[in-house]
């Protein structure tokens, strides 16, 4: 074979410009954003799945006393909190791949997508006040129903 | 234009299957969670309320459904773990079919150890 020398590209991993690459490096963003939510993830789901599911009776022992114990505790909420926030950014990034794999028609894609981020927008939103806003001890409620420390 | 998607399956081997059973396992866990955080948020409205719907979930047959989530995640969590060292790690590329069968491994040693146990809370009661 004749040596034939590459083909000179002055900076080949540059993002792409003009008026249609406006994205730049978005989808290498995305990219990587999956593989850090990723090893954040298995921390975090491991260790609610742990707590919830495999110590003491497991999901037996859940309940609204068993929530109202675990979020008094800041560290807890802050471990909801992150993980909620990552999981449905990871989900919700993992699922738009999805989409534009398999819906070919823009309109059928725009479609998907703006039900998509619709709703993780709103389970985001939903999740982060309730998080915030959950008191343990509600007045006139049953008091067997809540944590030990309403009594006190 | 094609009228048709040409389809996202490729006549590969293994790396074939576990990319599809990794997206598989990421369309449920998302869903779940969707669900998850609904149910979840029923805290805001009474301890009777959360309860009940909490307690309708204490059944054989949701233990099982859990069973099979925490499965998915297991396997999602582990391939994951895969798909990164594949991309990041020098040598990843290499020994990725090896990986593979360590993904396996591991997942089937957590559903050991977690089946019984999770079974045992599901059907013993306590
Ligand atoms: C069958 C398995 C599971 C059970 C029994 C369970 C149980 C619970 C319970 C009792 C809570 C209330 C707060 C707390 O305890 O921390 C909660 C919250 C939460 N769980 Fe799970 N969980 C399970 C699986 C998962 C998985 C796989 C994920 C992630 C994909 C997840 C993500 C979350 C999030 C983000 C919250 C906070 C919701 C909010 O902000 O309102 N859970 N879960
Ligand atoms: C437990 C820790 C997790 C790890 C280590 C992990 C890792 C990953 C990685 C590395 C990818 C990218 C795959 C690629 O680019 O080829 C990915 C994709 C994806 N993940 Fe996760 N993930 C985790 C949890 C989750 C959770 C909780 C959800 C759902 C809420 C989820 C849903 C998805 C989806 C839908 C995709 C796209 C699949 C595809 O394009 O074929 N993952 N995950």
């Amino acid at each position: 074979m004749p040596y034939r020398p590459m083909p000179e590209l002055a900076t080949p991993r540059a993002p792409q410009r003009g008026l249609l690459h406006r994205q730049g490096n978005a989808d290498m963003y995305a990219w990587l954003f999956m593989r850090v939510s990723g090893v954040l993830l298995v921390v975090l789901i491991f260790g609610h799945l742990f707590v919830n599911l495999v110590s003491g009776r497991g999901i037996q022992a859940i309940d609204f006393a068993f929530v109202a114990g675990k979020w008094a505790n800041p560290l807890w909420q802050l471990w909801d909190l992150i993980m909620l926030w990552l999981a449905m950014a990871h989900g919700t990034n993992g699922v738009r791949t999805i989409i534009n794999d398999y819906a070919e028609r823009p309109g059928a894609r725009l479609g998907f997508k703006i039900v998509l981020y619709g709703s993780a927008a709103l389970v985001v939103i939903l999740g982060t006040l309730v998080i915030f806003t959950f008191n343990p001890c509600p007045p006139s409620s049953p008091a067997d129903l809540l944590p030990s420390f309403c009594n006190g | 234009m094609p009228e048709r998607p040409a389809g996202t399956l490729y006549r590969g081997r293994e790396g074939m299957w576990s990319w599809l059973a990794h997206r598989v396992t990421g369309f449920l866990i998302f869903f779940f969670l969707l669900v998850h955080v609904l149910d979840t948020s029923l805290v805001r409205i009474s301890p009777e309320t959360y309860n009940s719907i909490i307690g309708s979930y204490k059944n054989p047959v949701m233990g099982l459904a859990e069973a099979g989530l925490v499965a998915a995640v297991v396997f999602h969590a582990f391939n994951g773990i895969r798909v990164i060292l594949v991309d990041f790690w020098a040598k990843g590329p290499k020994y990725q079919r090896t990986m593979l069968w360590i993904v396996i491994g591991l997942f089937v040693v957590t559903m050991a150890g977690f089946l019984p146990r999770h079974l045992a809370h599901v059907f013993g009661g306590q």
